[in-house]
């Protein structure tokens, strides 16, 4: 049986190949906050306060563009409802803890850090502080998200405006879901979104950034049911 | 951008986060809710990525030719192949920056 500790580290080993990504993601997005005109310390808050790198890009992108609170700050949540999957796949394994430590092991559960425990706990499932796996990779993340960001912030306000950093943005979203390409469903969902989005980008208060994923989630109740007859 | 939104906005992803492992367990969420869940990665970026890749900043399609398709298609193929996410996003990057400076 591991002790704490060793499942800390555990976890902090089994997330390290992600800091990969994490690390430069953290920074252009601090580099991007302060190219769009944002001020430091709120740029810095959002990586506190929200700590969701896609969705931090988003808010900011969003809001740069003219969009109001309400439209970013629901983008927001439709970006991070994926956190309610995760947490109900995480739940199972965390079911014995108390409501503080529930409270606190939440707020560092991420897309990498979800990836690497939920497969660490699935293979352990009868040992016990196997939890310590999560807040050991979500720590890990979490102070190389901050520290990137900072960087990102203090790098991005001496980066010229000419080389055009926005176009990360988009780049950064392919790296995410390039790899759903393979599924076809996936594809088709994708297609629908970002037509949607280009078709509807001009509709009041920017909201095509609900309209169209919403759209794109009515597609996929579709393919799930012609899935399902099958 | 202010403290308001981004608190309001941290509090949304807060309760995304915690809502599940604290109040539900996972045999709660039937099945079809859990599968259109898996697709939302695949509905919200795209909305993100076509109109910053297809629009320039008035929001007029872009000819086929643009620095940003040929950039996204670079990227697209090196981060399928590769399943590398820095490459996908440098080499994206790399690529428009050298035809912007060319052209």
């Amino acid at each position: 049986m591991s002790s704490k500790s060793d499942i800390f580290k555990k976890g902090s080993i089994d997330i390290a190949p992600h800091l990969l990504s994490v690390v430069p993601f953290g920074i252009i997005f601090g580099a991007i906050g302060i190219e769009l005109g944002f001020d430091p310390y709120l740029t810095y808050a959002t990586s506190l306060i929200i700590f969701g790198g896609a969705s931090q890009i988003v808010f900011v992108q969003l809001l740069s563009g003219g969009a109001s609170s309400l439209i970013a700050i629901t983008s927001v949540g439709v970006v991070n409802s994926r956190h309610l999957l995760y947490g109900a796949v995480l739940s199972q394994y965390l079911e014995k803890l108390n409501l503080i430590k529930k409270l606190i092991y939440s707020y560092f559960i991420t897309d990498q850090g979800f990836a690497v425990s939920n497969i660490y706990l699935n293979e352990n499932k009868n040992q016990k502080f196997n939890h310590y796996h999560i807040i050991g990779a979500g720590i890990t993340l979490w102070i190389s998200w901050q520290i990137s960001t900072i960087a990102g912030i203090i790098l991005g306000s001496i980066i010229p405006d000419e080389l055009g950093l926005k176009f990360a943005i988009p780049l950064t979203f392919i790296a995410i879901i390039v790899q759903d390409l393979r599924k076809l469903d996936h594809v088709l969902v994708m297609i629908v979104s970002g037509v949607s989005a280009v078709i509807l980008y001009n509709i009041p208060f920017k909201s095509y950034i609900i309209v169209a994923p919403l759209i794109g989630l009515l597609a996929s109740s579709v393919i799930l049911k012609f899935k399902l007859i099958k | 951008m202010n403290w308001l939104s981004i608190f309001i906005a941290g509090v949304i992803t807060y309760f995304c986060r915690f809502s599940m492992v604290t109040f539900i367990k996972s045999e709660m969420l039937n099945e079809k809710t859990r599968l259109i869940l898996s697709y939302v990665p695949s509905a919200v970026f795209p909305a993100i990525i076509f109109p910053a890749i297809f629009l320039n900043e008035t929001g007029i399609l872009v000819n086929i030719n643009d620095p940003k398709i040929i950039g996204a298609t670079i990227a697209i193929i090196v981060g399928y192949f590769s399943k590398n996410v820095i490459a996908t996003i440098l080499t994206g990057l790399i690529s428009y920056w050298i035809i912007i400076l060319l052209m």
